[in-house]
């Protein structure tokens, strides 16, 4: 077990450094989301009251769209010189490669929602008339429901034509329930209306069997050839 | 197995336009509809047969991820598209039926959005098997139609839950039905299972046939690589 998690650690401290040094995936997310939150805001008319009935959606849409910029580029340093070959080779445990991406997507995910949520406050003037932490919960299984089936559907478009394309074709029809509850989850949080307990349990729910899926399957998946 | 092949495609003939006949002109017709009601002898069959070929897809990914059989795996690519057919039948004939008996084309309710979704689910699954090329489509498409299955339930709880807190003009089934009608209605059903069963047929078919010719293709040219 201690091999697992020390090979999982490797890989995210690398994809960690990496980002770090080059900040490919968080600056084009980041200018993406601004950019979405920018149109939105046209679309709409954002006001107190009316945007706290639909910032829950534009929210979770934004950041779908955001993560789908940056889980489209988890592997692309890996097909540079055959980076992916040589895993699909070496005796490391596919799952612990996989554990890795999936963490480190939510690292990146995560921390373009802790700079994006300021942004969302201040141009669509919210504030919660729930409890807010209960926000943060919601936001975390929510993301974690997106990276880690984002991070198996990149993995697959990996092997198709137009791999940029696929990955949201595949991965949005299967997010429609998470999607829904986070989307419920934080208006409920917003509106101070609502139960958000049934939410929270259904996106634990597909966390963990999403996550066992994924787990079960990304082998599979790697090697196909 | 080939020689039942006419024989049910006589069976599929026969059973479509006796149910057409029963459907149209021998079914009672509904006290509070009135003829309107009839397309449910094509919606609820074409509904049912499509669910029928999506669990058959589930079936074929799952054995095909167990034994590799290719023949598995051509069992799961004619489902989805027999399946996915019957499926459009079934969102295009239930608004048609919606719009003059509820006075909407749609609504958001439990059972119009879990089939929508799970239409959406199998055509994402149909163009990742168009967009993918070479051995690893089974694998890759039998994952997707696992993931697919499993997220099944989920969206009907999330819907069921969303639409149950915020209620929306649904009319059930109401009282029980007429024997007469479900006489028909089965009839019908039976029919549509034939004409299913018939185009997945042809389909698996086609499909087997297409891969031993694309087979025997690379071998060809391979001889021809070598020769030269």
């Amino acid at each position: 077990m201690s091999g697992f998690s020390s090979i999982t650690g490797v890989t995210l401290a690398k994809d960690i450094r990496l980002e770090w040094r080059s900040k490919d995936a968080i600056n084009s997310m980041l200018f993406f989301a601004l950019l979405v939150v920018v149109v939105f805001s046209f679309a709409f008319d954002p006001r107190a009251e009316q945007s706290r009935q639909i910032a829950g959606g534009l929210v979770w849409v934004a950041f779908l769209f955001a993560a789908v910029v940056a889980l489209n580029q988890t592997w692309a340093r890996e097909l540079r010189n055959q980076v992916l070959d040589a895993y699909r080779v070496s005796p490391a445990p596919a799952e612990a490669l996989f554990l890795a991406k999936a963490l480190g997507n939510f690292l990146f995910v995560s921390v373009l929602e802790g700079l994006m949520t300021p942004l969302f406050i201040v141009f669509y003037e919210l504030r919660s008339l729930g409890p807010a932490w209960e926000l943060l919960p919601v936001a975390m299984l929510g993301t974690w429901a997106l990276v880690v089936n984002g991070t198996f559907f990149a993995t697959m478009s990996l092997r198709t034509r137009s791999r940029e394309i696929m990955l949201p074709l595949l991965l949005f029809p299967i997010s429609i329930p998470a999607l829904l509850a986070m989307v419920n989850a934080t208006t409920s949080i917003l509106t101070g209306e609502g139960a958000i307990k049934f939410w929270v349990v259904l996106l634990a729910t597909y966390d963990v069997v999403f996550t066992i899926v994924s787990l079960l399957l990304f082998e599979l998946v790697l090697e196909a050839e | 197995m080939k020689r039942f092949f006419p024989i049910l495609a006589v069976l599929t003939a026969v059973l479509l336009s006796y149910a057409l006949y029963q459907a149209l002109v021998a079914a009672p017709t509904d006290q509070l509809q009135g003829d309107v009601y009839r397309i449910i002898y094509y919606h609820v069959p074409s509904a049912w047969t499509a669910f029928l070929f999506f669990t058959i897809n589930f079936v074929a990914s799952v054995l095909y991820l167990i034994r590799r059989n290719l023949k598995a795996d051509a069992v799961a690519v004619a489902a989805a598209e027999v399946g996915v057919v019957f499926c459009t039948v079934v969102l295009i004939t239930g608004p048609l039926w919606a719009r003059p008996v509820w006075g909407i084309w749609w609504t958001w309710d439990i059972r119009l959005t879990s089939t929508l979704v799970l239409w959406l689910i199998y055509v994402s699954y149909l163009i990742l098997r168009r967009f993918s090329s070479g051995s690893q489509t089974p694998v890759l498409a039998a994952a997707l139609a696992i993931f697919g299955a499993l997220d099944v339930p989920l969206v009907y709880f999330s819907i069921w839950f969303f639409r149950t807190q915020h209620p929306q003009p649904v009319i059930g089934d109401g009282g029980s039905m007429d024997p007469r009608m479900l006489h028909v209605l089965l009839l019908s059903w039976a029919a549509f299972l034939c004409f299913g069963f018939l185009v997945f047929w042809s389909r698996y078919r086609l499909e087997v046939l297409q891969r031993q010719l694309e087979d025997a293709q690379a071998q060809e040219s391979l001889l021809e690589a070598r020769s030269s």
